[in-house]
């Protein structure tokens, strides 16, 4: 197999196999969450579920000042590489061009050079999240196999596509195959692992929110 | 007093002189040439002395599945030029396309040039070869597979000139009717230079056989067999459009206000990402130009299976199959399975609810 012909097949056959894995594994975990349900509460309601709940959605987005006090290098690192990673993953005009093949809508993009900073910042970030998790007791002690996976998985990407950008060690399409098939491995790998959290966080801050609601107290 | 150009241990230096090139030309060409190839510039006369001396080396060129664009490239894109003497200075003894002999008189020329130069010709070979059936191209009789290994057993060296010939090119493109490979695939013992496109630069075939003539050596070869020189950096990388891919800026459509500003062509299709040539520095028709500066996309055709890279018009960014009918579907399968394993589960539940037996305070008592 040429390097054409696997950047081809990674643009072509690969995409459809990570995306039927992808779509499927996440609308089917997503069905089965719904279909669970949650058991009646007999109390009467003391406000509304609906409207705490959405609301919660939102409000959880800014982290309560007890919780940054507490874990502050946590939060903010948090931030900045999910931050770091919409901007490379949605607004980078290559990436952007995906999108608007698969959805049919586009939006402006930024510079290459700004794209190129941010992933170096989202890259050092990262590594940098991974030292805090292998030093810090607690954090090693509740990590698995599923959250360096995770881990993994998220910074191929931008590695791979960081150097295919700066066109390192290798020829052009062998090093964009790399990229597009690390991309496939996320995608591959994100339903059945901790990443999943990108879609269940909505459900549950609205089921917390929802609970407080229903118990008229603030969520 | 000229020499007869007609023998064979005319110099290079003798056939430039006949044809009126000052010596003053000559060493431009060579400066241009060491530059080209990235060599120091006290190369520069290394490189004069070598052509000078230079006999004209037999040079055997083979034509197989192919469209005559190559020949035509080389021997009409431009008007005779220091480049394309230096090209009439080779001793071109077989070129069934360009010779006046045919059939068995052209075959004789080229199996007494085999004889005469054993070991020491070149091979320049366009086209690709036919596997599935030797029928499909054959010259004089002789099968493209046969004429290859034949010429090729004692050449010093092997060019091939064109995608066809480097990497299988059109005639390999899917479905590949004549089971076409490249010279390379057949080949394995000799040292073979790959000057790929669709077709190849002039200048750059004449810099590899410059290099050869000075040398005595092939250059130094990319992962493609492709010489560094000129296929060392992407169409992208030296493209005087880059600056707009950084910056954002991009023609929509081959009319938008982007391709009247000469913004870059990714969206448009281009391939200079992924493609390795000299179009962007070297320019074509003397260096009036390049496709992109004529305000096409880069179609990458000095890269293998160019014709099959998914759509000439297709950014590589976009993936060649339609994922948003192959994402609604797998939405709505997952969904269909969860469900029903959701209601499998409840059905479960309430099963084990209804085959639950209630202890009462008799059964503790018991």
């Amino acid at each position: 197999m040429t390097e054409t012909e696997l950047l081809t097949w990674a643009r072509g056959p690969g995409f459809q196999i990570a995306t039927v894995i992808f779509v499927l594994g996440i609308a089917l975990r997503i069905a089965e969450i719904v279909m669970m349900g949650r058991r009646g509460n007999l109390a009467e309601p003391k406000g509304s579920a609906m409207s705490s709940g959405l609301r919660t959605v939102f409000s959880r987005t800014v982290p309560d000042a007890s919780t940054f006090k507490r874990s502050a290098f946590t939060v903010t690192a948090g931030y900045i590489f999910h931050i770091g990673l919409f901007v490379v993953i949605f607004l980078f005009a290559p990436h952007i061009l995906f999108f608007k093949d698969l959805l049919h809508i586009s939006w402006p993009a930024l510079p290459s050079t700004v794209i190129d900073a941010t992933s170096v910042v989202t890259i050092i970030t990262l590594i940098v999240i991974l030292v805090h998790r292998l030093k810090d007791p607690v954090k090693r002690f509740l990590s698995n196999f599923d959250d360096y996976l995770g881990w993994f998985v998220t910074i191929l990407p931008l590695v791979t596509g960081y150097i295919a950008f700066h066109r390192v060690g290798m020829s052009a399409p062998s090093l964009i195959a790399i990229h597009i098939l690390s991309v496939q491995l996320l995608m591959i790998v994100f339903p059945f692992t901790k990443l999943m959290h990108a879609f269940t966080i909505f459900l549950a801050r609205w089921y917390n929110g929802a609970i407080s609601g229903y118990r008229g107290v603030q969520s | 007093m000229t020499k007869d150009l007609s023998r064979k241990d005319t110099t290079l230096g003798d056939a430039l002189r006949s044809k009126g090139i000052s010596r003053r030309s000559f060493l431009k060409f060579c400066a241009a040439t060491a530059s080209m190839m990235a060599l120091p510039p006290s190369m520069i006369p290394t490189i004069a002395n070598a052509l000078e001396k230079a006999r004209r080396p037999s040079v055997i060129w083979l034509s197989f599945q192919e469209c005559t664009g190559c020949t035509e490239s080389l021997t009409r894109a431009h008007t005779a030029t220091v480049e394309s003497l230096i090209f009439d200075s080779i001793s071109l003894d077989y070129h069934h396309t360009l010779q006046a002999a045919a059939g068995h008189a052209a075959e004789a020329a080229r199996e007494a040039a085999m004889e005469e130069n054993k070991d020491k010709y070149l091979v320049v070979v366009d086209g690709s070869i036919p596997m599935d059936n030797p029928g499909y191209s054959t010259i004089a009789g002789i099968s493209n597979y046969d004429m290859l290994v034949d010429t090729a057993k004692h050449a010093a060296a092997i060019v091939t000139v064109g995608t066809c010939a480097a990497f299988g090119g059109i005639p390999h493109a899917k479905p590949n009717p004549t089971g076409a490979v490249a010279v390379s695939d057949i080949i394995k013992d000799k040292p073979i230079i790959n000057v790929s496109g669709c077709p190849p630069i002039p200048v750059v075939i004449t810099g590899v056989l410059t290099h050869f003539l000075t040398f005595g050596t092939i250059p130094d070869l990319d992962n493609l067999g492709r010489p560094k020189t000129f296929f060392g950096q992407s169409i992208h990388d030296r493209c005087y459009r880059r600056p707009f891919y950084d910056k954002g800026l991009f023609a929509e459509s081959f009319d938008d206000e982007g391709a009247r500003e000469g913004w870059c062509l990714y969206k448009l299709g281009c391939k200079g990402p992924t493609t390795y040539n000299a179009c962007a520095t070297t320019k074509w028709n003397g260096g009036v130009s390049f496709p992109i500066e004529s305000g096409h996309p880069c179609i990458g055709c000095s890269e293998p299976n160019f014709w099959d890279g998914g759509g000439f018009y297709k950014a590589i960014s976009i993936p060649t199959e339609n994922l948003t009918q192959t994402a609604i579907y797998s939405a709505a399968a997952g969904a269909a399975v969860g469900v029903a394993a959701g209601t499998l589960g409840r059905i479960k539940k309430s099963a084990a609810g209804k085959a639950h037996d209630k202890v009462t305070i008799d059964d503790l008592e018991k």
